[in-house]
């Protein structure tokens, strides 16, 4: 959910939700999680984004875009808030989002990294990146690291075939990779 | 005249780290107060080589390319100041006949990598533009003739005469049409479509203009890939320059006619490459296809008429009236004419993207162009069509890129992605990951596509496991043509491909990992065994790297292998510094 120090006014996403207080990252200050009150603007921002868009159905996958750029993943309330506002079932958004793997249902962590799968990378060598990454991390692909830091994902082709084998942390691609390099490359966003 | 710098500026070479050198560049020609001109290019083309800059002076142009910031400085001094080229890291200067180039043609391409992407006006100095200002004067119908006469085909991979596809749009009943821009450019290892996207966008919104005018449609959609979010951006960017223009919106260059083109992102499913899908999609529902006839262009996107074409079969359309459908067709084959652009990668030395004139062959491709195989390897294979196409080998080199011959040789033209295959790759593993793709992207909608795909993928591992008989490669035959012939749509038609391309033209493979129970390319890991030969000088950077703890020795002795803990990965291998890891 997103937060706003009461403080410094600084916004964040913050993931979990069952803590009742957290520290501003910013000034360290003390902010109350709670659905209620001024901390949590978590309708206000849907809405915002649902305003954009006419009530009709194929405005559907882009509110979808939208409101995962925006929470990092489609939380089940504002799936709710969406099928209100579009006047159609829940299990309609969800089977929708289901379909498509550009949705995600659970909060990401900080990084992302995508180890790209197309044949060019294939043919390179994309499943040991993949594994070099996975024992660095020390997750599995698709899961999240216990601290909230990477994300890990295979994708199925990146289109820069000529650098193959190629990762994507965040928006920046990293080709012509070996383990070592892959590895070189996680310990840069760790050290951060 | 005064030089200009073009930087090639594409996912692939930002991706590099044009970005840096496009900045260090900017800064130095500044510094030194140079009368130079500096743009973002699109692709040039030579994507082995990024990031990569042009310099035009008065002799000509020169390309230099695998460029990294601390080359600037010396790169500024010889070449801007002094005049000399910076041979460290030239490619091509005017006085070489550089068969990269010299053996393409350049249509969909001419403007990727020579203009400014984000410039209309560039795009109009290259006579961007004036097909429309043409067509506008002409008849719907004279349009569709000349596209008829060109013998242009869909681009993104059956190849229907596009023209045709025209003239059932413009024939159909109803006042309210659509057309559509396929940029769901799915297929692995295929990144000819964002490109052009990158590129050029331009063009392929002119070629859609003149489309709408030709078939009377009023509004336009470019359905383009999540995951291509510089194209999506500049396409943006195009459609707005487009519009303060006139060329887009109310009364087009002041005449009766309206249309205006809204950009849709896919949301990563590759069966909404499939028309119907991709209308489904659109609408906001679940991309899946449905039964045709009725096809789009009587009933598709809203129920409406709907015209629906690739991106680069819109880019050549207004290439074609302004140079003449003659003059298009006589580039090709007689059946199909104009040229198709192919992304060459894999195994290969010079990848890239590149475009000849259909016909042209396999060979001049991969080994004129493209160079041959990298790291002195030989040629084993090339993969046409991406997960619906198949394996060739060295057999069908002398074969034309063309929609005809190559289905008849088992591949297909496809979208036009080319990866190049060496003697490292195994093909029962190939098989295994392009239906490991379609079994986890079919929809689920038809049996035979949903669970069919499945058991292959089923059948598969456990050839790569040395498991299977003869009796199952028959099974397996019988599926495929199964899957093949019920499934609904493209994707599962096509989806068994990959498998019977390469059952056919390397059986023999199949064979050895069946009765030998070995894996010839050293690939499927069930079938490898890693050994530490007697050259081993113990330094331990194996036993350190090995993710499952498996090696194990004393300083400077031999170090061992222990074969229940290995799950050969092949890290050891990788890190050896004197090669004495061996795999068999």
């Amino acid at each position: 959910m997103e937060l706003e120090c009461n403080n410094c006014g600084h916004e964040w996403f913050y993931r979990n939700e069952e803590d009742e207080t957290v520290l501003c990252p910013e000034c360290q200050d003390e902010v109350k999680v709670s659905l209620e009150g001024e901390s949590c603007s978590l309708e206000r921002d849907v809405e915002g984004v649902l305003e954009k868009y006419l009530s009709q159905p194929s405005s559907l996958i882009p509110i979808l875009q939208e409101v995962q750029k925006k929470f990092g993943y489609l939380p089940r309330d504002v799936m709710e808030d969406i099928a209100e506002y579009l006047e159609l079932p829940v299990s309609k958004i969800y089977g929708v989002a289901t379909f498509y793997a550009q949705f995600r249902f659970e909060p990401l962590g900080d990084h992302m990294i995508r180890v790209c799968h197309g044949t060019a990378c294939h043919v390179k060598g994309a499943d040991k990146i993949g594994e070099a990454v996975e024992n660095k991390l020390g997750i599995e692909t698709g899961e999240t690291t216990e601290d909230g830091q990477f994300t890990l994902e295979r994708v199925a082709c990146l289109g820069c075939c000529s650098l193959a084998p190629v990762m994507m942390v965040d928006d920046t691609a990293h080709g012509n990779l070996t383990r070592e390099k892959a590895k070189d490359i996680v310990e840069k966003y760790k050290e951060g | 005249m005064s030089k200009s710098v073009r930087v090639g500026y594409a996912s692939c070479g930002i991706a590099a780290g044009a970005e840096q050198v496009y900045q260090k560049l900017k800064e130095t020609i500044e510094e030194r107060e140079l009368d130079v001109d500096i743009e973002k290019v699109g692709c040039i083309g030579m994507c082995h080589n990024e990031p990569i800059i042009e310099i035009e002076d008065n002799q000509g142009s020169y390309t230099y390319g695998n460029l990294e910031v601390d080359d600037v400085n010396e790169l500024v001094e010889k070449h801007l100041i002094d005049e000399i080229a910076y041979e460290d890291k030239l490619i091509t200067s005017p006085s070489d006949e550089y068969d990269y180039f010299s053996k393409q043609r350049k249509v969909v391409l001419r403007n990727s990598g020579v203009i400014d992407p984000e410039s209309i006006e560039d795009y109009m100095e290259r006579d961007g533009y004036e097909a429309l200002e043409k067509a506008l004067d002409m008849d719907p119908q004279e349009i569709i003739d000349k596209i008829k006469e060109s013998n242009l085909r869909g681009r993104g991979g059956a190849g229907f005469p596009t023209g045709m596809k025209w003239q059932f749009a413009k024939d159909a009943e109803g006042n309210e049409k659509y057309l559509i821009c396929n940029a769901d450019e799915g297929d692995p290892g295929a990144f000819m479509d964002r490109s052009v996207l990158e590129g050029d966008p331009h063009a392929v919104l002119e070629g859609m203009i003149i489309g709408a005018y030709a078939t009377g449609a009023s509004k336009g959609y470019i359905y383009c890939r999540a995951e291509y979010p510089v194209a999506v951006r500049r396409l943006k960017i195009a459609i707005e320059k487009a519009r303060k223009r006139g060329f887009l919106g109310e009364n087009i260059l002041d005449t009766e006619f309206s249309f205006d083109i809204q950009i849709k992102e896919g949301a990563g499913a590759f069966v909404c490459g499939e028309e119907t899908a991709l209308m489904h999609s659109i609408e906001g529902e679940r991309g899946m296809p449905r039964p045709r006839p009725p096809f789009p262009a009587q009933e598709g996107l809203f129920g409406k008429p709907t015209n629906i074409n690739n991106v680069e079969t819109w880019a050549n359309v207004p290439w074609i009236l302004r140079n003449g459908a003659e003059e298009f067709s006589s580039i090709g084959t007689d059946e199909s004419g104009g040229t198709k652009v192919f992304a060459l990668a894999g195994k290969i030395k010079r990848g890239g993207l590149v475009e000849v004139p259909i016909g042209t062959t396999l060979k001049e491709v991969i080994f004129d162009i493209g160079d041959g195989i990298a790291d002195e390897k030989e040629f084993k294979a090339v993969q046409l069509g991406g997960p619906s196409g198949g394996c060739l080998t060295k057999d069908h080199l002398g074969t034309p890129v063309d929609y005809e011959t190559l289905t008849e040789a088992g591949a297909i033209m496809g979208s036009g992605g080319m990866i190049v295959m060496d003697e490292d790759d195994c093909m029962v593993n190939v098989a295994h990951y392009f239906l490991d793709f379609t079994q986890e992207e079919s929809c689920g909608k038809c049996t035979f596509c949903r669970v069919g795909t499945k058991r292959l993928l089923e059948m598969l591992e456990e050839f790569s496991k040395g498991k299977g008989s003869d009796e199952d490669i028959e099974k397996l035959k019988e599926m495929a043509d199964k899957i093949k012939k019920h499934s609904l749509c493209g994707l599962g038609q096509t989806a068994p491909n990959p498998v019977l391309t390469t059952l056919r033209y390397f059986e023999e493979e199949y064979k050895a990992h069946l009765e030998e129970g070995t894996c010839p390319a050293n690939v499927c890991r069930k079938l490898i065994t890693y050994t530490i030969s007697e050259d081993c000088i113990g330094c331990g950077t194996c036993a350190e790297e090995c993710p499952a703890d498996a090696i194990s020795g004393d300083s400077k002795e031999v170090h061992l292998i222990d074969q229940g803990k290995c799950i050969r990965c092949g890290a050891c291998q990788e890190v050896c510094p004197i090669d004495a890891v061996e795999v068999e």
